[in-house]
């Protein structure tokens, strides 16, 4: 078998030049593109809002909203005349109720200021310069980090020995992405489990040798001022969660759209939020995955035949840091989304610093599954960018948007495209899932415990008191065996991935598994004791992990 | 009238119809691989017993219809639809609409079994609605299904009718209402493709039943009776193979599910009026010169119930009478002492 994992290759840079990244060329006209994009909103609009009295009732909602934003939740990177410009809004907006000509203009020249407002915020300036040194600093920093923690000792920090690229395993797809970053414009779609996700997708982009990515991050990640610093340089535009409101929101679509149509290799975390349940998403937001769609058809539209291709990436941990407060918020608020809250556990910077250092002392690897690349219709791409079909046939993207020989402009056939592909997305984060001892031993731990109470709920079986939950090591083990067979199966039936810790003796598996499962959380998954047999000192974690391999009914299929 | 060809896929009797109907507003192509009934659809203008619109031109090259045609009619029996598809797909292409009209499932199942092979499992991987076999087979998205009380006999005969268009995409429903629509046809839209899909499907397994009924000589209560108690039944096999609520009670639940139920022009029913006057199930499919759809549906739904764990008791006994262990007349003994006595219990 070939060597699943890339770790020793180097990869070139496919664009040396900094002058040639699209990004680079996207912010060395900012604030003409800022221009564009709040122009194409104010346009959309004034399409989807038609009638004076339909724009000045969504000005006047918005309004409220953001009086409450502003009074409710206000953050420190919020602009210091939020208070004022709404209250100005406000005003203008109590003069323009009269006089229809003059009314009108006066609600065209508000809802201006507030496109401009936002596009504006949502901006980021593109530094090569601070790119390139947050580079070396991820690089080194997270290199002798890492060195530190192979040796146990601080005199390890200047040895040079081990490189990040032996600790986080690449997997899939990444000369055939490399190759299409050439040629077409890439979309990045990863799981989100955990906020270190964006510092590990920033590196992997990097290590592959691929341009600069632009991606909109949490603004609340800037609140955070060594995440400012980093996702500043690293290209990444701001989105503001916390706003909710239409103008706001196609604002923001608008940002993606242009950016793409401009080249610009893209980002996003597609479930939104960071996964709350533990499992993979499986419902999808799809208002960024939209703008994909859309840029793809101005693209067509303009004559320019780049392509765009969506590429799903999977982030395998045998740990996330946040996972405790994520259970709880799952469990308390089942599905609803909502603000985040402040003090989780990368509040500050030197809490940061204290997670990065113990993950990678004590983090086993990780690894990075990159799928296989797609168009927006969900069908894989070839070397070259072709879209294949069944049967093994080119299909002409192009065609999706035709209608009678012509483009057609269809905002519901375009919602439907993007349901399609993000179900594809969602299919593709199972297939590249890849199954670590650790999310093994929770499965199996969970499913084995939850037997024993069939007849409570979910709620009340994760209230049970911890130390009522034993489980004999014999039935445990055989247990393992079984599922192990069957996700060998998945595996070769092309559903699912393994990594190579699940191919050892299942003793050894239950042991890397238990090593490694949520290793840093006061109370652990799951654990062994001196009888040698499995507990748990906390089933919600045990349940956060054990979510991980949902959705796959191996049930079905284990004798 | 517009300058290009609409395609209807299948020159059976509903495909002659529906080219009919569509000829109405457009020129049509009737595609059929049958060279014989192509040159006498060309030369004497009619095809099983229809007088075919002027406007409709038979065809059998794939290249001809996929390439003049944006929109095509697929109407041919649902256990020819995926071989049919295979041959198209490498003439589709994503600008291509298709919008069928086949009231059937398709089954895969591994070499050298049929569905009639006792150790066949049925679940929602292998069995299939026909918008998913255009999916699996093609590169075709548009996708729609035309559904309710629509039996040819009538709508040939300038009766009023309405049917039923059900797509995910708003334009492949106002495509095929623009296509259809005519003073003597009304066309509705609908969203719920597998919904509208599954009531033409399951409707099928009633209009048998019903068919049995008439055929011991029983009248109108037996048979409303057996309608509303037949819907229920539907209504729970619908939502279990990922239909809504919604699509049994309309045109082309209840409505096609009364005209099925009740009509000697319905092949279903023709067949359990034939069973309960006791023919054999293998005399009646020979005799027909048309697929009667319903004698597999209930062969595939009564297994997918069993694979799924949960009962569908006019399923059930239609498949016994079918495969000969019970007589109509103790299927119908059976029905009636069934404990079930809640009259509504899904909404």
């Amino acid at each position: 078998m070939q060597d699943k994992y890339n770790n020793k290759t180097k990869f070139k840079p496919i664009l040396p030049s900094h002058s040639e990244w699209p990004i680079v060329k996207l912010s060395k006209n900012m604030q003409t593109f800022i221009e564009k994009v709040s122009k194409d909103s104010y346009h959309k609009i004034k399409n989807i809002k038609k009638g004076d009295q339909k724009l000045i009732e969504e000005l006047e909602r918005t309004r409220y909203r953001e009086k409450l934003r502003v009074q409710k939740m206000p953050w420190s990177v919020d602009p210091d005349d939020d208070y004022e410009f709404w209250k100005n809004v406000k005003k203008q907006l109590v003069g323009s109720t009269e006089n229809s000509s003059e009314s009108s203009e006066n609600s065209n020249r508000i809802l201006k200021s507030i496109t401009e407002r936002y596009a504006n915020e949502i901006a980021s300036v593109f530094k090569p310069s601070s790119h390139k040194f947050a580079r070396r600093v991820t690089n080194f920093g997270f290199a002798r980090l890492l060195n530190a923690a192979h040796s146990g000792r601080f005199s390890g920090l200047f040895r040079a020995r081990h490189t990040l690229r032996d600790k986080i395993r690449i997997r899939g797809s990444i000369d055939h992405i490399r190759e299409l970053s050439k040629k077409g414009t890439l979309i990045m779609v990863p799981t989100h489990f955990s906020n270190l996700d964006s510092m590990l997708i920033g590196w992997v982009i990097q290590a592959l040798g691929l341009p600069p990515f632009i991606y909109g991050a949490g603004l609340n990640l800037f609140n955070i001022k060594l995440f400012a610093y980093f996702m500043n340089s690293l290209g990444a535009y701001k989105v503001d969660r916390r706003k909710k409101n239409l103008i706001y929101l196609e604002t923001l679509k608008s940002y993606s759209d242009l950016a793409i149509q401009d080249g610009c290799h893209s980002l996003f975390f597609p479930g939104g939020t960071r996964s709350r349940s533990g499992a993979i998403e499986t419902e999808l937001k799809r208002g960024l995955l939209s703008t994909a769609i859309q840029a793809q058809l101005a693209n067509f539209k303009n004559d320019k035949d780049q392509k765009i291709f969506i590429v799903p990436v999977v982030f395998n941990y045998n740990f996330v840091l946040e996972a405790p407060s994520l259970i709880d918020h799952f469990l308390k608020q089942k599905g609803q989304e909502r603000y985040y809250t402040e003090n989780d556990e990368y509040s500050t910077s030197y809490k940061i610093s204290k997670f990065l250092f113990k993950f990678f002392t004590k983090q086993s690897d990780i690894s990075v599954s990159i799928g296989k690349p797609m168009d927006l219709f969900g069908n894989y791409v070839d070397q070259e960018g072709h879209s294949i079909g069944q049967n093994g046939r080119y299909i002409a993207t192009k065609d999706y948007f035709l209608k009678d020989g012509k483009f057609v402009d269809d905002d519901q056939r375009d919602d439907e495209y993007t349901r399609t592909l993000s179900k594809r997305i969602v299919e593709e984060f199972h297939i590249n899932n890849e199954v670590l001892p650790s999310h093994l031993i929770a499965y199996v731990g969970f499913k084995l415990l939850r037997k024993k109470f069939p007849d409570l709920d979910l709620f009340n079986f994760l209230r049970l008191p911890e130390d009522e939950l034993l489980l004999d090591y014999g039935e445990f083990s055989i247990e393992i065996e079984k599922y192990k067979k069957v996700i060998f199966q998945f595996e070769k039936e092309g559903k699912i991935l393994t990594s190579p810790g699940l191919a050892k003796s299942t003793n050894e598996l239950i042991e890397q598994g238990l090593s490694n499962l949520g290793i840093f959380h006061t109370n652990l998954p799951l654990v062994r004791n001196e009888q040698g047999d499995i507990e748990t000192e906390s089933l919600s974690l045990l349940y956060f992990y054990h979510n991980r391999l949902r959705g796959y009914n191996f049930e079905e299929y284990v004798s | 009238m517009s300058a290009k060809y609409v395609g209807v896929i299948g020159a059976g009797s509903f495909g002659s119809v529906v080219a009919n109907l569509l000829a109405v507003n457009s020129k049509v192509k009737l595609y059929t691989r049958n060279a014989d009934k192509l040159k006498d659809i060309n030369t004497n203008r009619t095809n099983l017993g229809y007088k075919l619109h002027d406007n409709i031109e038979a065809c059998n090259s794939l290249e001809e219809i996929t390439g003049e045609c944006e929109t095509l009619f697929p109407i041919i029996p649902s256990s020819g639809f995926r071989k049919m598809m295979k041959e198209f797909s490498p003439h589709l292409h994503p600008y291509h609409t298709m919008i069928h009209g086949t009231k059937g499932l398709d089954v895969t199942l591994p070499e050298g079994m049929t569905i009639d092979n006792n150790n066949v499992e049925f679940n929602r991987d292998n069995v299939k609605t026909m918008s998913e076999v255009i999916r699996d087979e093609s590169v075709v998205v548009r996708i729609g299904c035309l559904a309710g009380p629509n039996l040819a006999k009538e709508i040939y005969n300038k009766q009023p009718a309405a049917t039923v268009v059900a797509s995910s995409f708003d334009s492949v429903i106002k495509e095929g209402q623009r296509l259809l629509r005519s003073d003597l046809f009304q066309v509705y839209g609908n969203k719920d493709l597998i919904g509208i899909e599954l009531t033409g499907v399951l409707k099928n397994i009633i209009a048998l039943a019903s068919g049995a009924l008439n055929g011991l000589g029983y009248g109108e209560n037996a048979r409303a009776m057996l309608i509303s108690r037949g819907l229920v039944e539907m209504i729970y096999l619908g939502k279990e193979l990922g239909g809504n609520l919604q699509a049994f009670i309309g045109l082309a639940g209840v409505g096609d599910l009364v005209a099925t139920s009740s009509s000697t022009f319905s092949r279903n029913f023709t067949v359990g009026n034939r069973l309960a006057k006791g023919e054999n199930i293998s005399e009646i499919i020979q005799s027909m010169n048309e697929v009667a759809e319903g004698v597999n549906t209930v062969k595939i739904v009564k297994k997918f119930a069993e694979h799924y764990g949960f009962r569908a008791p006019i399923t059930e006994t239609l498949f016994k009478i079918l495969n000969g262990s019970k007589s109509v007349e103790d299927g119908l003994t059976y029905l009636m002492k069934l404990p079930l006595n809640v009259d509504i219990d899904f909404m």
